[in-house]
């Protein structure tokens, strides 16, 4: 299986182990990864703004590229997959806003939102299937204690992403429990770690941050797995004492394919 | 030809002030048929009647048309009037040229050309009816009750009373429903089990009425008066005639440990069991999932210490067929599930409980034995947060919830707030709500009380996340009207779960052909003047299958109920509408379509043998209406493709005599 595949700039900076391991792991599930040509940056942040067009255009351009091969489209940073996936639903649904975008994309010709856009954990569930992936697990992690932050932006708002309940999620627990591990359920989940506001008010970063550690370990947990590199960097940087990691890096290890990368 | 006399009404200024109504009537006195046309200021009134007698006498009237209101204001007071005068009452038609005409337009000029269309068509129609006469039935005077709650044993009780003979069904092992679970009832605080229980021993004890506990009903067939009525009795391995209801079996069973429903969970029972102590009927039950006899023959216990000798292993579910002149609708109510409302963190913390839990947790013959303990750890709660509206009034999560208001959590939860502070004056009490709604007789001042004499906190605001951390539930909410975020430490959190119909209710509703709104509630025949009837004719309704009701409500509905049922089986006959379908058999191929679409299944097939041009004889499948049951509706005469099917009294014929009329 083959799709189109959009990393975003995080991940091929700060968060080159996000990227590197959806690579190696969707290899290893037998589904390759067709980065976007010239993808740009998504923005970073949805804005509801209907007349603010121009951030918008990238993340046009790339559904649009992805719909021209007939792929679906893939991302798996949080923020990237929060603004193409609102952007779509924009584009087929507010046809005053999808008329102002395809004039601005006049020469490329029209989009309306045909585009299918799938997080990685989504295709890991929907196009792959998590008993497919059981079954591909070399390295079980049986036994390993394994905690999933989701964060705020990966299932809201949910009439938009239609990923999973965002107050009862469950994709990433199924996914930790795939890979042989027990995946455990604690309250703030889904709560925001606190995101940019870690560099107007670092303090208030710290407090969300730490909350949700504490919980988490409080509920038995060795390891934070999340999706998304605002996440990760904010529970760090306020010490988690556990380790967090992106879902692809314990992805890549239970598949056997984590090794290969560091050689 | 008929003799056709028309009567225009002004209805005050209603009709007059946009419809020219003496334009009117000398405009159609020159239609086909007319030999008498005239107007007059209230023709419903009593001068206006006779007006229409003395026509029908000096004119030798055969129709009239009246041009008035909409026929379901009068249309029944013009046919009296007809019948009185002599006539066949189905021999006038109604021209509405108020709500379709008057009402709406502001011109005098296109109010009258309308009002004229609309006479004519009426003209044309009224010129093609023939006299009809309704049909009888008769009535089979004993009612079915469905369900065995509150509801369903007053409306029982009372039709009983009257001294026709009743039967409940019940699916659960005892009558009492919802309400024996409840610990106080509001607004007087009285013990729900002290005034529930005599009821209970009074159905019992009742000779008229007849208890099918453990039971449910799996098959609906006929109409109002002679509905055919199979009920399945599940096997409960228990002789109920026999059994005695000591308590031995439930003793000695060495299978203790399976959830006990009565208690939603809380503590267990054994596999053998009596659901609570005042249980009617008072009889064991077994559970076959549970019992190790049943399952792999071994064990065998309770039918060695039962003295009486009732244990039967070996009883298999029985049907009864019966027949009733109606039925009545009481299968009540449950909370939604709280699994998909995991902010609170209900499936977390066992201290995150339901107000029904939390009822069963007051309750003295519940798992606490009546005292307020956390179901984690058995200490007593020095915080509880109460959370209103968990499902209710949810609009952004119609998803999980509902977008109703579930009535009654408003007022059960300042009873828990006050009892709660009556009972235990250490223990802080928050509610938070959207709005309390509490109109009803002193409910009001039931939560005025709880606020301002028990010291309940009620905050305006939602709760947004319960985290459980160590033994403290953290509460995250609003406070809407200071304007701030509060954190409560609590150690206990009951959530007001919205309330839905019974998950029985829906394929019931399908047996019976009674219709159901996109809740699932059970729809009256008309929300105002018709509340507990259902559309279906002798099915009604009763307490929370209808629409969140709390106790008092559903005790006045179940009596209106009744007193309808009462109404309904004091008939010998009952006088249907002639206004029914009916089949051309020498028309019709048998085809189906018009069973197909049949709301009532008031059609059948039969063969028929039918004599052919040329002398020979040839057996043909033909459709049949069952007048007592078509409601005329007409859908199967829209749906017949060779036209074979036609509703009395709108004849395809008529009404395209009509449209002629119109168009012309």
């Amino acid at each position: 299986m083959k799709v189109s595949y959009f990393p975003g700039c995080t991940l091929k900076n700060k968060a080159k182990d996000l990227d590197m391991y959806a690579y190696k792991s969707a290899e290893a599930l037998g589904v390759t990864l067709e980065e976007i040509e010239n993808w740009q940056c998504c923005g970073g942040v949805f804005t509801t703004a209907n007349d603010e067009v121009a951030t918008k255009l990238s993340s046009v351009r790339a559904l649009k590229y992805a719909g021209e091969k007939e792929q679906p489209l893939v991302t798996v940073c949080s923020a990237c997959h929060n603004v193409i996936k609102q952007t779509n639903y924009a584009m087929q649904t507010n046809s005053q806003f999808a008329d102002k975008v395809n004039r601005y994309m006049a020469a490329d010709g029209t989009y309306n939102g045909e585009t299918q856009v799938y997080h990685y954990l989504e295709m890991l569930r929907d196009l792959v299937g998590f008993d497919t992936l059981k079954e591909k697990v070399v390295n079980t992690l049986k036994g390993k204690k394994i905690a999933a932050y989701y964060g705020c932006l990966l299932l809201r708002p949910n009439s938009v992403m239609r990923m999973d309940d965002p107050e009862n999620p469950t994709i990433m627990e199924d996914f930790i429990r795939a890979l042989g591990a027990d995946a455990v359920v604690y309250a703030k989940r889904n709560e925001c770690c606190g995101g940019y506001i870690s560099v107007e008010s670092p303090e208030s970063a710290k407090r969300n941050s730490n909350a949700i550690i504490e919980n988490a370990k409080a509920a038995g947990a060795e390891m934070i797995i999340t999706a998304c590199p605002l996440c990760k960097y904010n529970l760090v940087k306020n010490g988690a004492d556990i380790p967090v990691v992106y879902f692809t890096e314990l992805l890549a290890e239970a598949l056997g394919v984590k090794e290969d990368t560091n050689a | 030809m008929q003799r056709v006399g028309v009567f225009v009404c002004w209805c005050g200024s209603n009709i007059a002030g946009t419809v020219d109504v003496e334009a009117v009537s000398e405009a159609l006195k020159s239609e086909p048929g007319v030999v008498f046309s005239t107007n007059y200021q209230y023709m419903c009134s009593q001068a206006g009647q006779d007006m229409i007698k003395q026509a029908v006498k000096e004119h030798n009237l055969t129709g009239i048309v009246v041009c008035s209101c909409s026929p379901r204001m009068h249309e029944a007071t013009f046919r009296k009037t007809a019948a009185a005068a002599g006539l066949n009452p189905y021999m006038v038609e109604i021209a509405n040229i108020r709500e379709q005409c008057s009402w709406v337009h502001k011109d005098m000029l296109t109010g009258t050309e309308k009002a004229i269309i609309l006479g004519k068509a009426a003209i044309a129609k009224v010129n093609l009816n023939a006299p009809l006469i309704p049909g009888e039935s008769p009535v089979t005077k004993r009612a079915l009750v469905i369900g065995g709650g509150i509801a369903g044993i007053q409306t029982a009780l009372d039709i009983a009373d009257a001294g026709f003979p009743v039967d409940i069904v019940e699916k659960k092992p005892t009558i009492g429903g919802k309400m024996a679970q409840l610990d106080k009832t509001f607004p007087t605080l009285d013990c729900a089990a002290c005034i529930l229980t005599p009821k209970m021993v009074d159905v019992a004890q009742n000779e008229k009425i007849r208890i099918f506990s453990y039971s449910e009903v799996t098959e609906v067939s006929g109409f109002v008066g002679n509905f055919e009525v199979t009920i399945k009795k599940n096997a409960r391995y228990v002789k109920e005639d026999i059994c005695t209801g000591c308590g031995a079996c439930v003793e000695k069973c060495p299978m203790k440990r399976i959830p006990n429903e009565f208690n939603l969970g809380m503590d267990n029972r054994p596999a053998i069991y009596i659901p609570f102590a005042q249980a009617v009927p008072k009889v064991a039950t077994i559970d076959p999932n549970a019992c190790n006899m049943l399952k792999n023959g071994k064990c065998g216990v309770c039918s060695k210490v039962c003295a009486a000798g009732a244990i039967d292993y070996t009883q298999k579910d029985e049907y009864i067929n019966e027949k009733y002149g109606a039925i009545v609708v009481a299968t009540g109510f449950n909370p939604i599930s709280m699994d998909k409302f995991d902010e609170f963190a209900y499936n977390q913390s066992k201290d995150v409980i339901t107000s029904l839990e939390f009822e069963r947790l007051t309750n003295a013959a519940g798992p606490s034995a009546g005292k307020l303990l956390r179901p984690s750890d058995g200490k007593h709660p020095h915080t509880i947060v109460f959370v209103q509206c968990v499902g209710s009034r949810c609009e952004s999560c119609a998803e999980k919830g509902k977008e109703y208001c579930s009535k009654i959590c408003c007022m059960y939860t300042a009873k828990h707030a006050m009892l709660t502070r009556d009972k235990y004056p250490d223990t802080e009490v928050y509610v938070f709500y959207i709005d309390v709604r509490t109109p009803g007789k002193n409910f009001d001042e039931f939560y005025r009380r709880a606020v301002e004499e028990y010291g309940v906190k009620y905050i305006k605001g939602m709760v947004g996340k319960v985290v459980p951390e160590g033994d403290k539930l953290k509460v995250q909410a609003s406070d809407l009207i200071a304007n701030k975020q509060l954190h409560i430490d609590a150690d206990l959190v009951v959530l007001a779960a919205a309330i839905e119909p019974d998950k029985s209710a829906r394929p019931l509703a399908t047996m019976l052909t009674a219709s159901m709104d996109t809740n699932d509630f059970f729809t009256e025949a008309h929300p105002k003047l018709r509340p507990v009837e259902s559309p279906t004719a002798g099915v009604f309704l009763s307490g929370a299958c209808q629409g969140p009701k709390d106790i008092p409500e559903t005790v006045s509905q179940a009596g209106a109920a009744a007193s309808k049922v009462i109404g309904l089986l004091a008939k010998d006959k009952l006088t249907g509408n002639p206004c029914v379908a009916n089949s051309n058999e020498l028309m019709c191929n048998g085809c189906s379509s018009c069973a197909n679409v049949c709301p009532y299944g008031a059609i059948t097939y039969e063969d028929k043998e039918f004599r052919m041009p040329d002398r020979t004889t040839k057996i043909r499948r033909v459709a049949s209406v069952n007048p007592a049951v078509c409601q005329g509706c007409g859908a199967c005469t829209v749906a017949c493709p060779s036209g074979a099917m036609d509703l009395k009294g709108f004849a395809n014929l008529q009404i395209m005599a009509e449209v002629d009329a119109i168009c012309k």
